[in-house]
């Protein structure tokens, strides 16, 4: 709790200079978009924290975005495949992807940097020759399918600000990953194997499986996110749609307590840490006219955040390594 | 007397949740070779990292030639002319013999390296060594006897006036030894002086000059050459008579539970190992470090499966392909690495203690807390594990309390056979004899236990039978009756062979 306590206090402090220097950050269309956007991206961050908690890192994950949030409009409007099974195509595809990963890391013992980094080129190597690097769009039609990303929800009693529909698949994915996390066999298991891999196999536990499955839904989740993004967006450009997407993932996990070493993540937080990115581009646009220096800002501010969770972890350790020793000196 | 070469004085040094050091002295006279010796855990590597500069002493300090030296690091402590050579070798074996030695002060020529007179002057510190090696020669393609030589020759070459050797032997046969005796004598004759750090007491009898034994972080005594003999330093070291301190009382086993038929390992496979574990029996299995003890027992626990053989458990036959496999039939491992394959250091004591029993407590895949907390409490209380309250992360816990929580995640399974190696290592005193009282408790409930164990001590005092390995061959079975260092080192050296 005390990890996620640092960081929402930088989303508020953050929301509310945002909101003195802009007057449109507060109204319902940008915060309607906020939150849209920041339960898109939630969606993948939620995913890319399975592989981190394993030690692991996908790099693969704006690329099959790209792949899914191509392949989608182009299977449904070049070759007339119905929506189900389109949509069937595409997960299957994305899980896939995943399985392809994880069998590579564990059975051929490849380093995941390496298999995903050969996925990031791959799957956007492959959208952009089937496409033709022709941008790929659903027109006006699929107006229906379009709603699961598109559509609204009226709150009782708030006038001007409806709760985007993706909101609730970030819900239910991140409810169902976090007590999958925190509250099964398979979720310790990960946290073990991701803290100690050595010794979670010695404990018994089949940990290769466990890390493909870790990998099957990071990119499962990444793909279901492609999906939600180009019903978002309406078309996707092959070239550069879902660009840099598993960094802002990454960040986000970072950001919200995840440790890269692995055995550490709240999922809670993966969505707050998700929330501040997105608030920070909001606000770039909205305060400065530099839209160009997002990048900059970003990285400054999540470079000072990681480097704040470290003084005050090693603090921490200090503090209970002292009196730990102070208990086994005075009992024994 | 003259003044000491080296003088330690009350040197302290804590590490989260243990004192490994509680105002520790030592002198070192000129030329003289001092034993440091004492059980697991009693301090010693902890002295020597913090004299050869590795780290640094809470309070204390160290004097050489009567003036007080800052070791902060193992540039310092090289310049001072301390130099470790550690048990595990740290030399870069993709390079030649010459490139170790001068490691880091190349000679240079023109800004590269001058080989050609590296190589020559290398050759000099090589024959102060007997080592006989083109110093051309990739350290890779030594054997491990040959390249300790080469570390003892890259000491010299920076003058070392101290040489600290950690538990030299412990991977050389009898000859190579042999070898490395001569070659300290022959230093020691030359104005080096010594610091052996060994379990092996015959060894220390035959080369110490005086021995300084530390037990539990402090000074346990000293013995001058000539009252240096077994029963005083075991005395010192355990603090109490032998008897008393190995619990174990031989019992009639019952039959056979573990049945081991023609197992290869796959780092000796050419050796197949057969032999039995009884219910109740303690079987201690010795041999030198790279003797295939470890790779045993990762055999049988499917760590690294054999590539061939069976074994038996209470009838039926199986050849695990990982833990998982082994666990599922009976079987639990303690394994050598306590911080690595033991216990996830970073979780909290309930957790680990209930990792291995996940499996059989859940409800429909999710977790039962109230479980957890019943059980993580029974085992601490049980195994006596001394923590402020069991989400205690086991990081902050004693060598011992970590052992005993390893331990008890194994016993939560309630194990047919327990496999366990190096039980005992870097555990203090109260804690070792704690879990040798576990093993005895766990052989009266019918538990057939098999440890692997580098103690000497350890193998005769806990042992109902002991299986010595030499290079992956079992090398021979000893009965209570028959054990003795003088037997178990005879077959671990491979000296039979070489006599017959």
């Amino acid at each position: 709790m005390k990890k996620i306590l640092g960081i929402s206090i930088l989303l508020a402090v953050v929301c509310v200079v945002t909101a003195m220097a802009s007057d449109s950050f507060l109204s319902g269309y940008n915060l309607e978009n906020l939150v849209r956007r920041t339960a898109l991206f939630g969606i993948i961050s939620v995913g890319v924290t399975f592989v981190i908690v394993t030690g692991g890192i996908d790099l693969s994950i704006g690329s099959v975005v790209c792949l899914v949030g191509c392949g989608l409009p182009w299977l449904l409007t070049k070759h007339g495949w119905s929506v189900p099974s389109a949509v069937v195509a595409v997960m299957a595809l994305s899980m896939g992807i995943g399985l392809a990963h994880g069998l590579l890391i564990t059975k051929l013992k490849l380093q995941p940097f390496v298999v995903t980094l050969c996925g990031l080129l791959l799957y956007r190597g492959i959208a952009r020759g089937f496409t033709n690097d022709q941008t790929v769009g659903f027109g006006t039609e699929f107006r229906g399918l379009r709603t699961l990303a598109t559509g609204q929800i009226k709150l009782p009693f708030i006038d001007g600000f409806a709760l985007p529909a993706p909101w609730v698949f970030l819900l239910v994915v991140a409810v169902a990953a976090a007590i999958f996390l925190n509250r099964t066999i398979y979720g310790r298991y990960l946290l073990a194997l991701g803290r100690n891999e050595e010794a979670a196999r010695y404990s018994g536990i089949n940990t290769e499986r466990m890390i493909i499955l870790a990998y099957v839904i990071s990119s499962s989740l990444a793909g279901f996110g492609g999906l939600l993004f180009v019903l978002d967006v309406n078309s996707a450009q092959p070239v550069d749609f879902g660009n840099f997407y598993e960094l802002y993932a990454i960040a986000a996990a970072v950001l919200g307590g995840c440790s890269l070493r692995g055995g550490e993540a709240t999922i809670l937080g993966v969505i707050i840490g998700t929330a501040l990115m997105q608030v920070l581009r909001n606000m770039i646009t909205l305060v400065t006219t530099r839209n160009n220096i997002e990048f900059a800002i970003i990285g400054a501010v999540i470079l000072i955040g990681v480097i704040a969770d470290e003084l005050v972890k090693r603090y921490a350790v200090r503090r209970r390594a002292a009196r730990a020793l102070a208990h086994e000196t005075g009992g024994a | 007397m003259t003044a000491p070469l080296l003088e330690v004085r009350k040197l302290t040094k804590s590490f989260p949740g243990v004192r490994a050091l509680k105002g520790v002295c030592l002198t070192l006279g000129r030329g003289e070779v001092l034993a440091v010796i004492g059980e697991n855990g009693a301090g010693k590597s902890t002295l020597m990292k913090i004299l050869a500069g590795v780290q640094r002493p809470d309070s204390g300090e160290v004097v050489l030639e009567g003036g007080a030296v800052e070791l902060r690091n193992v540039h310092d402590a090289l310049r001072a002319g301390i130099a470790l050579i550690h048990q595990e070798l740290n030399l870069a074996d993709n390079l030649d013999v010459a490139a170790n030695i001068f490691l880091g002060r190349e000679p240079l020529k023109g800004g590269l390296i001058d080989t050609a007179r590296m190589r020559r002057e290398a050759r000099q510190f090589l024959e102060a060594v007997g080592l006989v090696v083109d110093p051309a020669t990739l350290v890779s393609t030594l054997t491990i006897g040959h390249q300790q030589l080469v570390e003892i020759a890259k000491a010299l070459s920076v003058n070392a006036r101290v040489l600290i050797m950690d538990e030299p032997t412990s991977s050389l046969s009898s000859h190579e030894a042999e070898n490395l005796f001569r070659v300290i004598r022959d230093l020691r004759s030359r104005g080096v002086s010594l610091v052996y750090v060994s379990h092996r007491l015959g060894e220390v009898k035959a080369l110490a000059d005086r021995v300084s034994v530390l037990r539990d972080g402090e000074n346990a005594g000293n013995l001058e050459r000539d009252e240096i003999d077994h029963s005083h330093m075991v005395k010192l070291m355990v603090g109490r008579d032998l008897s008393q301190f190995y619990p174990h009382v031989p019992r009639q086993p019952g039959e056979v539970v573990l049945k081991v038929e023609r197992l290869q390992t796959r780092a000796h496979p050419r050796h197949a190992l057969s032999f039995e574990v009884r219910a109740g029996e303690i079987v201690g299995v010795a041999g030198l470090v790279g003797a295939g003890r470890t790779e045993l027992l990762e055999a049988l626990f499917g760590v690294l499966p054999a590539v061939g053989g069976v074994m038996r458990i209470g009838g039926s036959e199986l050849a695990p392909r990982s833990p998982k496999e082994a666990i599922a039939a009976g079987l639990a491992l303690v394994p050598e690495d306590r911080k690595k394959q033991g216990v996830i250091l970073e979780m909290a004591v309930r957790e680990n203690l209930c990792l291995a029993r996940l499996r059989r407590d859940h409800h429909f895949g999710f977790l039962s807390p109230r479980g957890m907390a019943a059980l993580s409490a029974d085992m601490v209380s049980a195994l006596r594990i001394k923590t402020p309250h069991d989400r205690q992360v086991v990081q902050f816990l004693s060598g011992g309390n970590q052992q005993k929580v390893v331990l008890g995640k194994w016993l939560a399974l309630k194990p047919k056979v327990l496999l366990m190696d190096e039980p005992t290592r870097g555990v203090d005193i109260g804690a070792k004899q704690e879990i040798y009282r576990l093993m005895e408790e766990l052989a009266d409930q019918g538990v057939a236990i098999l440890f692997v164990s580098s103690e000497m001590e350890e193998i005769l005092g806990m042992s109902d039978r002991a299986l010595v390995l030499h290079e992956g061959r079992l090398a021979g079975e000893l009965a209570r009756g028959a054990l003795s260092e003088e037997a178990v080192m005879h077959l671990a050296t491979g000296s039979e062979r070489l006599a017959a």
